[in-house]
């Protein structure tokens, strides 16, 4: 299972990497919304340093979707997902892959928006080890939730307007949490942030699980 | 002759409507009035926690149905109908208690909206399932939309505990509630308490005629499809027939 896992995601990396669709859009992406957020509330730093931490894991969300998209958008063309169905790899080392593929690309984002907001909101990183504790589980249940909805809905003509509203309301507890991992963090009382990587890590363990189970007859129904 | 299932249904929607006539009348007119609350304002609470126990029932008996679905030994597509008629019942009470809950909470808290676990629970589970009844809305094979909504109902189901705790948990963190819901207490006496079990029960059993109802619409709705298919078939039949 783990080694069809690390199969799938070297394929999905692999596309990534060549096709730069990622990087060259997601990212943009992301920069735009924290950007924006920046319009949006002012330019006053007192305002903004404050709410670094939500409006980071809004960016992060909204590029979670589109990364997710893109995920199963790779799969739709030429028949590539009767091919991935046909090559005999186990459901659940598929989904692992792309949800690790997803997750890698999620992590390199979030590095990426750690150093834009710090420079443009002003916002003081600290507690390293919290900061990329809670980036890790929250990307992972973010991953997860992404993928098992993207084969809920992939091959649906309506998947674009379809997927954001499933994703959106499961994954609040992973913005609640991640966002006040990072605030706690980012005030300097990063061992206050233990619950909340906690329930991120329950609830990355759970959408794995249940996607794990459920994967191989979505796979089957698409 | 109508069945003795549509009979029965009959007779829910009939006893329905009789149980919530007679909330309304004994809410309106015969229950006293709760001292320290704005006039006449504590009636709401035989109409709005019956609409929330109602929504709550409606999305457990969607998770239990698609569980059923998915089992591969029960899985059978009057589950599937069950889940999508239980879930849109769901949904209407859930956007009932909203609305309900909004107009407790504007006279006796002086806001529409407070961040409180319970209400941003509703709230998320609104769009939850909106989002389920609007997957379920997408056309398909019949099969593969019933497995697809089933997994759906099941991790929206899953989410609903773990945002619940999740929230409440940030609001204990954060400042103290901006509400006092313990300051004034509620004594519910005599008549009040009667009131409000026959909400309860009649609320629950004009669920289960929507439900019902919903359901019998989707069979037909299967039911019409199968029968036009085979009405076109044996009409371009026909046709071949005339050439010859």
């Amino acid at each position: 299972m783990l080694r069809d896992a690390a199969l799938v995601a070297g394929k999905d990396l692999r596309i990534e990497l060549r096709s730069r669709v990622a990087l060259n859009q997601v990212v943009p992406f992301a920069a735009a919304v924290v950007l924006l957020f920046g319009l949006a509330l002012g330019p006053d730093r007192s305002v903004l340093a404050p709410a670094a931490a939500g409006l980071f894991w809004i960016a992060v969300l909204l590029s979670a979707l589109l990364a997710t998209q893109r995920s199963f958008a790779v799969e739709s063309a030429d028949g590539a997902r009767d091919g991935l169905r046909l090559s005999g790899l186990d459901p659940a080392g598929i989904f692992l892959g792309k949800v690790g593929a997803v997750v890698a690309e999620l992590l390199v984002l979030e590095v990426l928006l750690a150093f834009g907001v710090a420079v443009l909101y002003g916002a003081h990183l600290a507690g390293a080890l919290v900061l990329l504790g809670s980036c890790l589980a929250a990307s992972i249940g973010l991953g997860a939730v992404g993928i098992v909805y993207g084969a809920v809905a992939s091959g649906l003509r309506v998947r674009e307007t379809l997927l954001p509203l499933l994703i959106l309301p499961v994954a609040a507890p992973v913005l609640l949490g991640a966002t006040k991992a990072w605030d706690e963090a980012l005030r300097g009382t990063p061992s206050h942030a233990l619950g909340w990587l906690s329930l991120l890590a329950v609830f990355a363990v759970v959408y794995v699980a249940i996607g794990v189970v459920a994967f191989g007859p979505l796979l089957e129904d698409a | 002759m109508p069945s003795l299932r549509s009979r029965l249904v009959t007779l829910v929607g009939w006893l329905a409507l009789v149980g919530v006539i007679a909330t309304v009348w004994l809410g309106l007119f015969v229950t006293p009035d709760a001292v320290g609350f704005p006039d006449g304002l504590v009636r709401l609470l035989y109409v709005h926690p019956p609409m929330a126990w109602v929504a709550f029932v409606a999305y457990g008996m969607a998770f239990l149905s698609s569980l059923l679905y998915l089992w591969p030994r029960t899985r059978d597509m009057r589950f599937d109908r069950l889940a999508g008629a239980s879930a849109e019942v769901g949904v209407v009470f859930t956007g009932l208690t909203l609305v309900t809950g909004s107009l407790w909470g504007r006279p006796t808290w002086g806001v529409w909206w407070t961040w409180d676990p319970l209400l941003t629970t509703t709230a998320l589970l609104f769009v939850l399932y909106l989002g389920y009844l609007a997957l379920r809305r997408v056309p398909g094979d019949p099969e593969a939309v019933a497995g697809r909504s089933a997994i759906a109902a099941l991790i929206a189901f899953v989410d609903v505990p773990v945002v619940y705790f999740s929230v409440s948990w940030w609001r204990s963190l954060h400042q103290a509630p901006t509400v006092d819901f313990t300051g004034r207490h509620l004594y519910v006496h005599g008549s009040m308490a009667w009131t409000m079990l026959l909400g309860f029960v009649s609320f629950t059993l004009a669920y289960a005629w929507m439900t019902a109802r919903r359901y019998r619409l989707a069979s037909l709705a299967v039911q019409q499809e199968d029968e036009g298919l085979a009405h076109a078939i044996a009409e371009r039949r026909a046709e071949g027939r005339v050439l010859v």
